[in-house]
């Protein structure tokens, strides 16, 4: 190892990898283990069932969009958090991290009462003939109200730090505001977006709390895959709920891969020759 | 492009940054607004492209009044302090921004050619690949100008354009611009807080503070004919006598200096240090001397008067003088103005 001015790198090094070690590749390495012990055609069967792949369909279609909506209501909501001074900007602001700290099966429940055919939201949507609560919508709502802080504290920073000369070079070179944030503004938050993207879907496939409540959980059409695990963990068949919940985590890190390799050419500009 | 100002105003909240500033630029002049920080400088140069709305008064390109056209419409290339490159545009996108999103199409391989020629007139040919990041603040501020001239503006505006690079790099990038400039011919205003550069550049030097114009005029009407004891301690260094003029003549201390002046009554003498002149024996303003500086071509005095006033001046002599004798000046080339003017 090359020399380093700075002090600390063994033991930070070593504690940072222990932990890690402990706190996070342990369970994970327990659950592919406990998947493992099943032979391949019997793991194939559990992780193929219908039930197990209708769940998996609810809980990727719902996980996008739901992070679709987050993208847009994000960035915008980032957007009017920088740009704007407006009375009552740091209660919004100070708002935007409460799905972190409420506890998910709260946020569960409130929405499923607010949403219910006879709550505040379910009454003025029932004569558009709209049914929130105990559908797959309901997921999606859960899942953007859960995963919204992510895409918003990603994006805030990076467009605090937007030189404001670079909107203003563009507009003196005579491009129209479309102009300017497709191809100025958007590239260089793409990275930040990215990230945000990446988590708020991680965590909408994984999000269990509040989701149970709102979504009525009827075995092909609205139960969530991390139900299912859980439903056999309750049925003390614990190899089936390992196999399932290994194609959540083995979906996530693919999925966390691919964004990373995405953020890396969106910043290649940032290498130095 | 003729650039007129007529009475503009700016204000920000309760800070009053340009008082009824009026001024003409000529067409295919090359202006420097000089002043220091605060004066206005480049809230004026931001009003002239746009980027900020005047308060009050017209600014005119020609005879089309400006003063309301939006800044992507009024036709100005403006090149940042920091460059304000894309840094996710390689330098060659960078360059062809301006022509991209322009409302007069043009074909690819005229934006290429046109990129190429301008890479070429700004010496960077082969570095169009390059991000702004792999490339030095010199050719940053090169690609800038390159950027800002690819959509032929009608006005060149330069915001302390080599304010962010170091001693040599500026110079040469002075004489390069005055190159450039004489090459296209294009009316340029630039704004700068030294004045040797705007003395190196500028055909007109507008020197401002605290919002208002307070002389302009040509690089050599500044230096030899300052207005004020402002305009003449900005442009560099000097000494500030405190004095009295009597019967056309002015004293300091109770020194006659032969200097004239028209009108009596309490004045400052200012001098630049190479103008003040050693009285060997003695005689002159009698100064205590402290220190003797050693310079490449001479000594750097400092002393003090008996006021109190400090003075500092150069003399020729490679060696320490003898003080046995007493220490005075005498003062020549002086600029004597009424006290607080």
């Amino acid at each position: 190892m090359k020399r380093n001015v700075l002090p600390g790198l063994p033991l930070s090094l070593g504690i940072t990898l222990f932990y890690v070690g402990l706190i996070v590749v342990l369970p994970l390495a327990a659950l592919v283990f406990k998947a493992a012990s099943l032979g391949p055609a019997e793991y194939w069967a559990i992780v193929s069932s219908p039930r197990a792949v209708a769940s998996y369909r609810v809980t990727v279609i719902s996980a996008l969009v739901a992070t679709a909506f987050n993208l847009v209501f994000g960035l915008a909501l980032a957007w009017v958090l920088v740009r704007y001074r407006f009375p009552g900007r740091r209660i919004v602001d100070a708002i935007v991290d409460l799905p972190f700290a409420l506890p998910t099966a709260v946020a569960g429940i409130a929405l499923t009462t607010l949403f219910a055919s006879n709550g505040w939201f379910g009454t003025l949507l029932a004569p558009f003939g709209i049914k929130v609560a105990y559908t797959p919508l309901g997921i999606m709502v859960a899942m953007c109200f859960t995963s919204l802080p992510f895409i918003v504290r990603t994006v805030q920073p990076v467009l605090e730090d937007l030189d404001p000369a670079l909107e203003e070079a563009a507009q003196s070179l005579g491009g129209s505001d479309s102009a300017i944030f497709v191809r100025v503004i958007l590239p260089l938050l793409m990275p930040a977006l990215l990230a945000g993207l990446s988590l708020s879907f991680a965590r909408s496939l994984g999000e269990f709390g509040a989701i149970i409540f709102i979504a009525g959980n009827q075995p092909m059409e609205t139960e969530i895959t991390a139900l299912l695990a859980f439903i056999r963990l309750e049925e003390y068949d614990y190899q089936a709920a390992a196999a399932i919940a290994s194609v959540l985590l083995i979906t996530a890190f693919l999925m966390l891969a691919a964004t990373n390799l995405l953020q890396a050419r969106a910043l290649r500009y940032t290498a130095r020759s | 492009m003729k650039i007129r100002l007529d009475q503009v105003v700016k204000t920000f909240d309760t800070f009053r940054a340009v008082h009824g500033v009026s001024l003409e630029i000529e067409s295919g002049q090359l202006v420097a607004l000089l002043g220091p920080s605060g004066s206005g400088k480049t809230t004026i140069l931001r009003m002239v492209a746009g980027l900020e709305y005047a308060d009050g008064g017209h600014i005119y390109f020609g005879d089309q009044d400006a003063t309301d056209i939006p800044v992507r419409d009024r036709g100005v290339g403006f090149v940042f302090q920091h460059y304000a490159l894309f840094p996710h545009m390689t330098v060659a996108e960078n360059i062809a921004f301006g022509m991209k999103v322009s409302k007069t199409r043009r074909s690819k391989t005229e934006i290429a050619t046109r990129v190429l020629e301008l890479l070429r007139l700004v010496r960077l040919e082969g570095l169009g690949d390059r991000f702004p990041g792999q490339i030095s603040g010199g050719q940053r501020q090169r690609v800038a100008l390159a950027r800002a001239l690819a959509v032929d503006p009608k006005v060149l505006l330069l915001d302390e354009p080599f304010g962010a690079l170091d001693a040599n790099v500026r110079r040469d990038l002075r004489r390069w611009l005055r190159e450039i400039h004489d090459e296209l011919g294009i009316t340029t205003l630039f704004v700068t807080h030294d004045q040797e550069e705007a003395l190196d550049l500028a055909d007109q030097v507008v020197i401002l503070n605290e919002g208002k114009i307070v002389q302009e005029g040509t690089p050599a009407d500044v230096c030899r004919h300052p207005g004020s004891a402002f305009v003449m301690q900005f442009l560099g260094d000097v000494n500030k006598f405190p004095g009295v003029a009597r019967d056309g003549f002015v004293f300091v201390g109770e020194t006659a200096t032969g200097i004239a002046s028209t009108e009596d009554g309490p004045v400052d003498v200012l001098v630049r240090p190479r103008d003040v002149v050693w009285q060997k024996n003695g005689g002159g303003i009698p100064v205590d001397i402290e220190r003797f500086l050693h310079r490449p071509d001479g000594l750097s005095v400092v002393g003090t008067t008996k006021d109190g006033v400090r003075v500092e001046f150069e003399i020729p002599e490679k060696a320490e003088p003898d003080l046995s004798r007493g220490a005075g000046i005498s003062l020549r080339n002086a600029q004597v103005f009424r006290r607080g003017v």
